[in-house]
């Protein structure tokens, strides 16, 4: 395994990348071919790979990821009132900040195992949104959300220039980061975590968390500290959430506090379960489908329907519409749930299994799924 | 095997792979480039032309959001000539025809922004950036108003305010992009202060709980300048969590505190909740420094009136507008909703339906959909005719100054809906303030932004 991936990694990484950036074209047939929405789907993209390092990995279940998010949030919006409008000093703050956040709560947390540690993250989750939401108001606006004011100080900007006119916006060097510019930059980064992610996967640290998850006690008595691992795999997945969160302020410059409910928390669990658990594209596909209900699903009135069900009889439009209004519209979390239900029943390794399923039953004859599975199994060539 | 290895090399999946990235990334900003064609933000070129309705269908605010969709709904109606005309009998003056906007067919889309800052903003940019949204108007928490507010100046699209009262929303975050009919706690205060100065006098202890957001933030701040004015002393401000749900703990400190007033700072379902729960601990009941024990909502609507049932008989607040007011307009309203709806208009429905005339108003008469020009035309506008008595947009900071009124709740309803009774109408002039207080500043009409 000469080189710095196998060709199977390279395919898989192309095909990836094709697909992100052919995204405002393939997405467009179902509606969701727009730039904040396509945004969205990079950016809980990376959170959910992010989260995957750790969940995926190591096993360790957290139920506080959403803190990291916020947190990143808030950092890269205070990098844009204090220092400047650049985006990528913003990123870097956050990045940083979510770190050290990550640092800290795992370091706490991962004394523990098993439901007790998703318990002490879940209760660092929720004392981070407490804080931010009502004790801390001076630093994150509460409720009402932070936002950037043309008064801010952004020292940075201001050795080189003076204040322009007009609302301040995210920018990347002068170039503004809203609509699809915002898209192709969270693109990138979603493209170098997807990237980020693989070699974790490969590496040999990653056997190491591979370990870790099939059995911890096996790897202590073997003669491994596993906790520096952990710790690692924590904190680069909260490193990752950070990012996350620093690029949903540059796409659209208001952090709140509703980021880090637990609510945030349980949807990044539900989109890794969802696509996947474990493998590479699956949480980023499980991503996608939540985005995709929370924002489409959720815009569809009465009138949408009617018009959708507008070759049946006037009678049976009507009880169509009704019936169907339950699952679309506010009611779009009993659809997404009953979704969840579904593949968690039939398909327990989610939406790629379900590929997996298919691409078995049609056959190919180059078992390309066999041969990956050994491929995890055994002890990568590199180690 | 061998075969197909060397029909797919490496140099060929980089070459194929990066070329395809090169032109998929490329791709867009030519498609994109028509964009730029059309001179602002989602033109309409069709016969029909978009509302975007962002409103509260769930969360604490979710009656009112609710109530306002039933509005707009009548009011879309009423513009494209349907029903009975409602409001466009008695607009003055009124350029609408009611054949539409510039004889374009008005039609909507809708996004339910959870009382979340965070999912407004989201809906209000799907609308505008998917569903080719002309203007956006809605929301119930001065929080999203704001938030969204900020939003449409980046992209460059008319935001009609609905239900928001902070004073932040024309004050220090006001837009230029951003116009607000509903009047605001700082008006709220010097409607309500004398009133209260009368019925419980000149000497009295207030306890503040408030919603800890914006509007929250602001009415206290109002409000407590008002009463102190008055010679009102304030015990203790206390901060409480939007959509808390259970307000015992906050309550409970409140009887020890030696005050003989609670202020709520309260809207929707939690002023529900909290006055509901004030009522159950007894405080309406007990003597307090020898006076009796008050409550008071500085906002109040009929729905939350209904939703309190019982227990808002007799307390004192403001509002923006009351069904049962005996002007023209607000009869022809009363009427129209009443006839579709089966039951009266609450304010939030009369200001979401005030300000989807008045932006298709300002169209008409500005000829145009183009922003700077139908910003000119809602700016110092006077009207007539919608419930309010007559009319200002102010164009200093896009606030509608109008008489507020201060309510009380209804003893002896003769109904259900009969909750309020108007005390005391504030006429224009008096609850008039300088636009200069609150700060902020409303930034350019032009250039227009582009929104993709």
């Amino acid at each position: 395994m000469a080189g710095f991936m196998s060709r199977r990694d390279l395919t898989l990484f192309v095909g990836f990348a094709a697909i992100v950036l052919l995204l405002p074209i393939l997405a467009a047939p179902f509606g969701a071919a727009y730039p904040d929405l396509l945004q969205r789907f990079m950016i809980f993209g990376i959170f959910a790979l992010g989260f995957n390092i750790l969940f995926g990995l190591t096993g360790y279940l957290s139920f506080g990821h959403a803190a990291f998010f916020g947190v990143g949030s808030y950092a890269a919006m205070w990098s844009f009132k204090l220092l400047s409008l650049n985006a990528l000093p913003a990123i870097i703050f956050a990045v940083a900040i979510a770190g050290v956040f990550a640092l800290v709560i795992g370091y706490v947390s991962l004394r523990r195992s098993g439901i007790y540690f998703s318990i002490l993250t879940l209760a660092f989750a929720q004392m981070c949104y407490s804080l931010a939401y009502s004790v801390l108001t001076p630093i994150t606006n509460g409720e009402t959300g932070l936002r950037m004011a043309s008064s801010d100080p952004r020292v940075l900007d201001r050795l080189f220039f003076d204040a322009p006119a007009g609302v301040p916006v995210p920018s990347l060097f002068g170039m503004s980061l809203s609509g699809w510019n915002g898209f192709y930059f969270s693109a990138v980064f979603l493209l170098a975590t997807f990237l980020l992610a693989m070699r974790i996967t490969n590496s040999p640290f990653g056997m190491m968390l591979k370990g870790i998850k099939s059995n911890q006690n096996r790897m202590n008595y073997t003669g491994f500290n596993t906790r520096p691992y952990t710790l690692t795999a924590f904190v680069i997945s909260g490193m990752l959430a950070g990012l996350a969160g620093a690029l949903l302020v540059v796409t659209d410059p208001l952090a709140g506090a509703e980021r880090m409910q637990w609510t945030a928390s349980g949807e990044v669990v539900l989109m890794t379960i969802l696509g996947g658990v474990g493998t590479l594209v699956g949480p980023v596909i499980g991503a996608w489908l939540i985005k995709y209900f929370e924002n489409i699903f959720s815009s569809f009135n009465d009138n949408v329907l009617s018009s959708f069900f507008s070759f049946l009889p006037d009678g049976a439009r009507e009880v169509a519409v009704t019936i169907a209004g339950k699952f679309v519209g506010e009611g779009w979390h009993l659809s997404l749930g009953l979704l969840f239900v579904l593949i968690v029943v039939f398909l327990p390794g989610g939406i790629m299994e379900g590929a997996r399923r298919i691409g078995a039953r049609f056959g190919r004859p180059r078992n390309g799924s066999r041969v990956g599975r050994q491929r995890e199994l055994s002890p990568t060539a590199a180690e | 095997m061998s075969e197909l290895k060397r029909g797919i090399s490496r140099r060929n999946v980089l070459r194929t792979g990066l070329a395809g990235i090169i032109a998929t990334g490329v791709s867009p900003l030519v498609f994109s480039r028509g964009a730029w064609a059309q001179e602002f933000c989602n033109n309409p070129t069709g016969s029909t032309v978009t509302f975007g309705l962002n409103l509260p269908l769930t969360g604490a605010y979710a009656e009112e959001g609710a109530d306002e969709q039933k509005a707009y709904e009548l009011a879309i109606k009423h513009l494209n000539g349907e029903g009975d005309g409602g409001l466009l009998n008695v607009l003055k003056p009124s350029a609408l025809k009611g054949n539409g906007i510039l004889g374009k067919k008005v039609q909507y889309v809708s996004s339910d922004s959870q009382t979340k800052s965070d999912v407004a903003r989201a809906g209000a940019t799907r609308m505008i950036e998917r569903d080719g949204a002309i203007m956006i108007t809605g929301g119930s928490s001065s929080g999203e108003a704001i938030a969204v507010q900020s939003l449409c100046q980046e992209l460059g699209v008319i935001f009609m305010a609905g239900l928001t009262h902070s004073n932040d929303t024309t004050g220090k975050d006001k837009r230029r992009y951003g116009f607000r009919h509903f009047f605001n706690a700082y008006q709220s205060g010097i409607a309500i202060a004398p009133v209260l100065g009368e019925a419980y006098g000149k000497d009295r202890r207030a306890y503040h709980l408030t919603a800890d957001y914006t509007w929250g933030w602001t009415q206290e701040e109002s409000i407590k300048n008002a009463t102190e004015a008055l010679g009102w002393q304030t015990v203790q401000t206390v901060r409480t969590p939007l959509g808390a749900g259970d307000f015992s703990q906050f309550l409970t400190p409140v009887l020890n505190s030696g005050a003989d007033v609670l202020i709520l700072n309260h809207y929707g379902n939690d002023m529900v909740n909290s006055l509901t729960q004030a009522v159950q601990f007894g405080m309406r009941d007990k003597q307090v420094n020898g006076k009796q024990f008050e409550i008071v909502v500085p906002l109040f609507s009929e729905l939350m009136a209904k939703g309190a049932g019982e227990n808002i008989k007799g307390i004192f607040g403001t509002s923006n507008w009351h069904w049962n007011l005996p002007d023209e307009g607000s009869k022809a309203f009363t009427k129209s909703f009443g006839a579709a709806y089966g039951s009266p208009p609450s304010q939030a429905a009369h200001t979401a339906y005030v300000q989807a005339l008045l932006y298709a108003d300002a169209c008409e008469r500005a000829g145009t959909f183009y922003p700077p020009q139908v910003i000119k035309a809602l700016e110092g506008f006077e009207f007539d005719g919608m419930g309010n008595g007559k009319t200002l947009y102010r164009a200093a900071d896009h606030q509608c100054m109008k008489s507020v009124l201060v309510v009380r709740g209804n003893e002896k309803p003769t109904s259900q809906f009969d909750v309020l009774n108007v005390v005391k109408e504030i006429d224009r002039e008096t609850a008039n303030y300088d636009p200069a207080i609150f700060g902020g500043e409303l930034g350019a009409a032009e250039p227009v932004p582009q929104c993709r």
